[in-house]
């Protein structure tokens, strides 16, 4: 007996038969032919294309991935492969068993991806198959890079100005802007004189900013459109449209002198008011009396007024005394309007705070700030006697009537104490647009300061808190400075990036 | 000789026609050409008939056959049995068998002398067999499939097998037949060598699709062209006079 190896064994007992085709001898298989005949018979990568298009753009760097989708994708990445592999129909039919990149020239928009299948042929003979498919890159923008691109892609625009001295009201509007993402639809954003541009595709898109915007600010609107094209065939016009608004030329802490006409119809409020906010409508206070009166956009725009005094006018003054009014001693009369709760008035002795210290007799004048002011405060007023008043309204009152010191706000120290203490942050539509608004820094810490005195007025606005900043002393902050809570900002503070890059 | 054949465009002859070495039987087909080819290469030797068993073509899958006598299925009308009575020779004995198993050529393959059946055939049936062909029976497989009929061609020269048939069961098999046998296929690989071919001591007819390399093996196999022994053949019986010594 002779040991036979496993391996003759198996020479021995299986078959060989011939190739059907070319004689050779094989294992059988289910086709009974060699994998070469198989090669030349079949051919499994049928129906696969051997060349395929992918299309990149050149402004993102992304590739399209159909219908609509565009994805970043490194060369020889797992997700180029993958896009890649997307693309050629086929696959389905047959097992995909490896996929790898071959090597081409970065710039040479070409992508070589090696394929290897398996299939199923002629009765359950599986046969594997590598090949290579190539990818030629095609250029194509996509829609977002399209649209920054064409500057002249728009369709409609949207002009908002406003005439005004100070431009808190624009960086008002932004912070609303972001906060309900009014800006989506945007195509671009351009600062101008006086105002902002805000371009859209579509009419709609631009009805619908026109429409937020006046929901949150006190706007007269025009429209306007011009012809560009038109087909008289078919009918088609092709327009531009532009709406023009404009918004009331006051913020708050100005003061205005109003129309008579108008003080009969607000509920005899005195002619000379402050301007306490403003919303989609101008809340108006009385520092005489605390009566309070709302001016919608329709009224105002019947009787325009303006401001009378510049911000810039504004001096700091001290307060000597105060004397809180008692109740017998406020006015009413009938037909009155409503009387403001939230402020206390009081007679209030002020000096010049320039003028501190030498014998000068103090002004007496009344204000709406009684519950926040206490003797040696410091407090920014207007001085009207004094100033020159180019006003048609003011020139027809009696000069009795008419308070020289006319107090506005509080004034809590100096500027740079303040910005320093401040631990948050607003976010931005884009920072070049921002530089090109603030020409005036002094406008936008002003409007910081206001956030941070008025909670009314923060409601509508993201705080975030500014994590770069380096947290001072608390005991080195004066308490009596009006402050957001960490609360507020945590509370604000969202994960989504609000912003405007992507424009 | 072997000849490549088509019946209506298909090209598994072996199941539309029966060639033993005294007569030959083809299906009656829409045209003539099929029987044709048999005519012309055999009418000067051995009778073609036209025939069909129980009203179907498939008379080479339904019948078995040698130059002794030939065996139909139960399922013939009679009018078909008198026709294949009366068209054949005298000399040859044609039987019917009640069989379950009733497609007799699956499961018979059988040259003049010995006949290699399916296991589960029929006792009777077996006997029946023995008698009308003149054979000696052997149940057997075939590669494992039990279907003998339709996985192997025998002539009294030689056999061609089922491609999987192992070494060992092609050399039990031949030395139970006394001729060689070979693995091989038919119509360009296909594995159902009976289907698609019908073969008798000196010729061969098998479908269009077989290609030559098939060709060759089956004319060298059955030493249709009176080649010299090749390889295969004397080292087969080499080993067939080994195991009978």
């Amino acid at each position: 007996m002779e040991y036979i190896s496993p391996e003759n064994e198996a020479a021995l007992t299986g078959a060989r038969v011939l190739c059907c085709q070319c004689a050779v001898p094989i294992e059988p298989n289910p086709s009974n032919m060699c994998v070469a005949c198989l090669r030349t018979d079949i051919d499994i990568s049928e129906g696969i294309p051997k060349q395929a298009t992918i299309f990149f753009c050149r402004g993102c760097e992304r590739y399209l991935q159909p219908p609509a989708e565009w994805v970043v994708a490194a060369l020889e990445s797992r997700e180029l492969l993958a896009l890649c592999l997307k693309k050629l129909k086929g696959l389905g039919r047959v097992k995909l068993v490896d996929a790898c990149f071959a090597w081409t020239e970065p710039h040479s928009k070409r992508i070589k991806v090696k394929i290897t299948i398996q299939g199923e042929v002629m009765g359950g003979a599986v046969l594997q198959q590598t090949f290579i498919v190539e990818y030629s890159i095609q250029h194509q923008m996509c829609d977002a890079c399209h649209r920054s691109e064409a500057q002249d892609y728009w369709r409609a625009l949207v002009q908002v100005r406003q005439r005004a001295n100070n431009r808190k009201t624009f960086y008002y509007l932004e912070q609303l802007i972001l906060k309900h993402k009014a800006h989506e639809n945007t195509l671009g954003i351009k600062p101008k004189h006086d105002g902002l541009d805000f371009f859209y595709a579509t009419e709609n898109h631009a009805r619908k900013m026109v429409d937020f915007i006046q929901s949150v600010l006190p706007i007269k609107c025009t429209h306007s459109k011009k012809l560009i094209s038109h087909d008289i065939h078919s009918n088609i016009y092709n327009y531009k449209f532009t709406f023009s608004l404009e918004i009331v030329p006051l913020s708050k802490d100005s003061v205005v002198c109003l129309p008579k006409k108008l003080t009969q119809q607000l509920g005899a409020i005195s002619p000379i008011c402050l301007v306490n906010r403003v919303t989609s409508t101008i809340h108006l206070i009385d520092a005489r009396t605390g009566q309070v009166c709302e001016v919608s956009s329709t009224v105002y725009w019947r009787n325009p007024f303006s401001p009378i005094c510049n911000p810039k006018q504004l001096v700091e003054y001290i307060v000597m005394d105060i004397e809180v009014l008692k109740e017998h001693e406020k006015k009413s009369f009938p037909g009155q309007g409503m009387v403001s709760s939230k402020h206390v008035v009081a007679d209030v002795w002020v000096v010049k705070a320039s003028e501190l210290g030498l014998d000068v007799n103090p002004v007496h004048t009344r204000t709406h700030l009684g519950h926040i002011l206490k003797p040696g405060d410091t407090v920014l007023g207007y001085n009207i006697g004094d100033s020159n008043v180019n006003d048609s309204n003011f020139d027809k009152l009696d000069r009795d009537t008419i308070p020289d010191v006319f107090l506005v706000k509080k004034y809590y120290g100096e500027r740079s104490a303040r910005r320093r203490a401040r631990a948050w942050k607003l976010k931005h539509m884009a920072e070049e647009l921002h530089e090109g608004l603030s020409s005036t820094n002094e406008d936008y810490n002003d409007f910081l300061d206001d956030l941070e005195e008025d909670p009314a007025f923060r409601q509508n606005v993201n705080i975030f808190k500014d994590e770069n900043k380096i947290p001072v002393d608390t005991d080195e902050i004066d308490p009596s400075l009006p402050r957001i809570t960490l609360a507020e900002m945590l509370d604000d503070m969202v994960i989504e990036d609000v912003d405007m890059t992507e424009v | 000789m072997a000849v490549r054949v088509q019946f209506e465009n298909n090209n598994e002859v072996g199941v539309f026609s029966k060639l033993t070495n005294s007569y030959c039987l083809v299906a009656i087909g829409g045209s003539e050409n099929f029987y044709s080819v048999f005519e012309a290469e055999l009418s000067e030797t051995i009778p073609v008939v036209h025939m069909s068993v129980a009203g179907c073509r498939i008379i080479g899958r339904m019948t078995v056959g040698n130059k002794n006598g030939l065996l139909v299925p139960s399922s013939t009308t009679d009018t078909e049995l008198q026709h294949i009575r009366n068209s054949l020779p005298d000399t040859i004995k044609v039987q019917r068998v009640e069989e379950r198993l009733s497609a007799l050529g699956n499961v018979i393959a059988c040259n003049d002398y010995v006949a290699l059946v399916h296991p589960d055939l029929d006792r009777d049936t077996e006997e029946i067999l023995a008698d009308t062909l003149d054979v000696e029976v052997f149940r057997q497989t075939v590669a494992g499939n039990v279907l003998v009929g339709s996985y192997a061609a025998l002539s009294n020269r030689g056999g061609l097998v089922h491609p999987k048939t192992t070494i060992q069961d092609q050399d039990e098999l031949s030395s139970l037949l006394q001729v060689p046998l070979v693995a091989g296929t038919v119509n360009r690989g296909s594995d159902v060598i009976a289907a698609g071919m019908v073969v008798n001591d000196w010729c061969a007819f098998c479908g269009l699709d077989t290609t030559s390399t098939e060709i060759s093996v089956i004319e060298s196999v059955f030493k249709l062209n009176d080649a010299k022994p090749t390889a295969i053949t004397s080292t087969m019986r080499a080993s067939l006079i080994d195991s009978m010594s």
